[in-house]
């Protein structure tokens, strides 16, 4: 298994947060899913200024398999997304945790991050799963 | 466990992903589908395609039996080591399968034919020729114990020559496309299933384990299922159970060119359903889609024409054309634009006919 950043929470569908000192947060998905997906060949996101709420289906990955929803693990007001991926959807492949970031949302509450998995939780999850 | 090719081992070892294939267990890829599939149009690639079924067909009565059999004509195959892509169909005029028929090497008095079908069809392919056969003079035999390697890309006849047995170089290399060649088990044919060059090579399991290190010491990267499947797509290529089936007809799948009507006294199986399909006129047609906006065309996805609704049976990203293609039916009135339902949006795609890429080469970019 490739390292788990410490520096972020994770929920139950292989997403990332990662909390800024801003009060925003990044998500993408995680190294695991990204190898579960396959090569990405195309990135569908969110408009900025879009409302998310917690749970919804806000973006699509589709690797060169399959078309995979990505569900958002806090709800919030997107304030950007990844523009880089309409051209290099790879990015995910490539840097899952870094340059294949998804968006960035202002959270619709502050502490909403603190509910999800924490590395180890979610490193723990992962080899129940067999992963 | 599904089924294990020779190659089972060689596979684990190069790290390959195993996905189940028609009850076979066979490499998805190595690492990486697109480069394998970017290998194979810019240099070469070597694919285990063990998993097919290698079905002989001999005995006096061979001929004609396949004529029968056959949606194409066998006596189009003029001498020995030719071979010709069929469909073989049922009464009504679906397709049972497709598959190439060749008339061996060694076959001087039109009597010895290999026909190579498709892996997950293969049981049901075999019980029906046996139950058309009857009680004709033909031996139906399935080649379990063989191996089979395809290795496609423009130099990879050029690099593997001097890599098959020494007494079939010469004749290896002078193959016309669709000619095959055999000494000593070990055949060759120039054929394939990705738009390149190249050839099919049917020997015994220890000699393709042989094979298949030499070719990969040679420099060619070995390549799986998911590149076969995106190299076949671009290469305008059926593939069975998606693009045709037992309930439709070549005629709507894009394989009317692939049946022969020429000599009339031939009553092969079908031919009656498809000549009154042709008389009552097509409704359908197999066509080439390319999207021309973002998204991802998928198999089952509908398609709305001017002329109505069809149905995405192929769809996919080409990593030559960097944008999705598809093969779809639609009404046969359909032409120039449509647009695909892909999830909750409707997206623009021209309507072109295939092949999208041959020879390394982009044929068809937008507009028909």
């Amino acid at each position: 298994m490739n390292g788990i950043p410490e520096n972020l929470r994770y929920s139950e569908n292989h997403e990332w947060v990662r909390e800024e000192d801003d009060g925003t947060v990044v998500i993408g998905v995680t190294d695991h899913a990204q190898q579960a997906l396959g090569e990405l060949v195309f990135v569908e996101l969110p408009e900025s200024g879009q409302d998310i709420p917690e749970g919804d289906a806000f973006a699509v990955v589709e690797s060169v398999k399959a078309a995979s929803d990505v569900y958002a693990p806090l709800g919030g007001k997107v304030l950007a997304v990844n523009e880089a991926l309409a051209d290099a959807p790879e990015l995910i492949n490539s840097s899952p945790y870094e340059d294949g970031w998804l968006v960035r949302l202002q959270p619709a509450a502050p502490t909403q991050a603190e509910q999800l998995m924490d590395s180890g939780a979610y490193q723990q999850m992962l080899a129940e799963s067999g992963a | 466990m599904g089924k294990k090719t020779a190659l089972f081992g060689r596979h684990i070892d190069s790290g390959a992903k195993m996905v189940d294939f028609g009850g076979w267990d066979m490499p998805l890829h190595y690492g990486s589908q697109i480069e394998e599939h970017h290998a194979v149009r810019s240099k070469a690639g070597v694919f285990d395609v063990s998993h097919m079924t290698v079905v002989d067909v001999s005995g006096s009565g061979s001929r004609e039996y396949l004529r029968q059999l056959l949606a194409n004509d066998v006596d189009k195959l003029t001498g020995p080591g030719k071979g010709l892509y069929s469909c073989m169909l049922n009464e009504s005029g679906g397709v049972v399968d497709d598959l190439i028929a060749y008339r061996r090497a060694s076959d001087q008095t039109a009597g010895q034919y290999r026909l190579v079908v498709n892996a997950a069809t293969g049981e049901r392919d075999l019980a029906w020729m046996k139950k058309v056969a009857g009680d004709a003079d033909v031996d139906i035999r399935y080649q379990e114990d063989v191996a089979m390697l395809a290795i496609q890309g423009p130099v990879a006849r050029d690099i593997t020559a001097s890599l098959i047995p020494a007494d079939l170089h010469e004749a290896a290399l002078g193959l016309k496309p669709f000619c095959c060649a055999e000494a000593n088990g070990f055949f060759v044919a120039r054929t394939g299933y990705t738009g390149e060059d190249g050839w099919e090579l049917i020997m015994e399991q220890q000699t393709a384990r042989e094979l298949w290190d030499a070719v990969i010491a040679a420099g060619i990267v070995p390549v799986g299922l998911g590149a076969r499947d995106t190299l076949r797509l671009e290469a305008g290529l059926n593939l069975y159970g998606q693009d045709m089936n037992a309930e439709t007809s070549p005629l709507v799948s894009g394989l009317g060119w692939t049946v022969s009507f020429d000599d009339e006294d031939r009553d092969f199986i079908g031919r009656e359903a498809l000549l009154e399909q042709r008389a009552a006129g097509l409704n359908e047609k197999l066509v080439g889609l390319i999207l021309e906006d973002r998204g991802i065309m998928r198999h089952g996805q509908q398609v709305n024409t001017e002329a109505g609704s069809g149905v995405v049976t192929s769809g996919g990203f080409s990593p030559t054309m960097k944008r999705s293609i598809a093969l779809a039916r639609v009404p046969f009135a359909a032409v120039d634009q449509c647009e695909v339902q892909i999830r909750n949006s409707s997206c623009r795609a021209g309507i072109v006919r295939p092949p999208f890429v041959r020879h390394g080469k982009i044929l068809r970019s937008g507009k028909q």
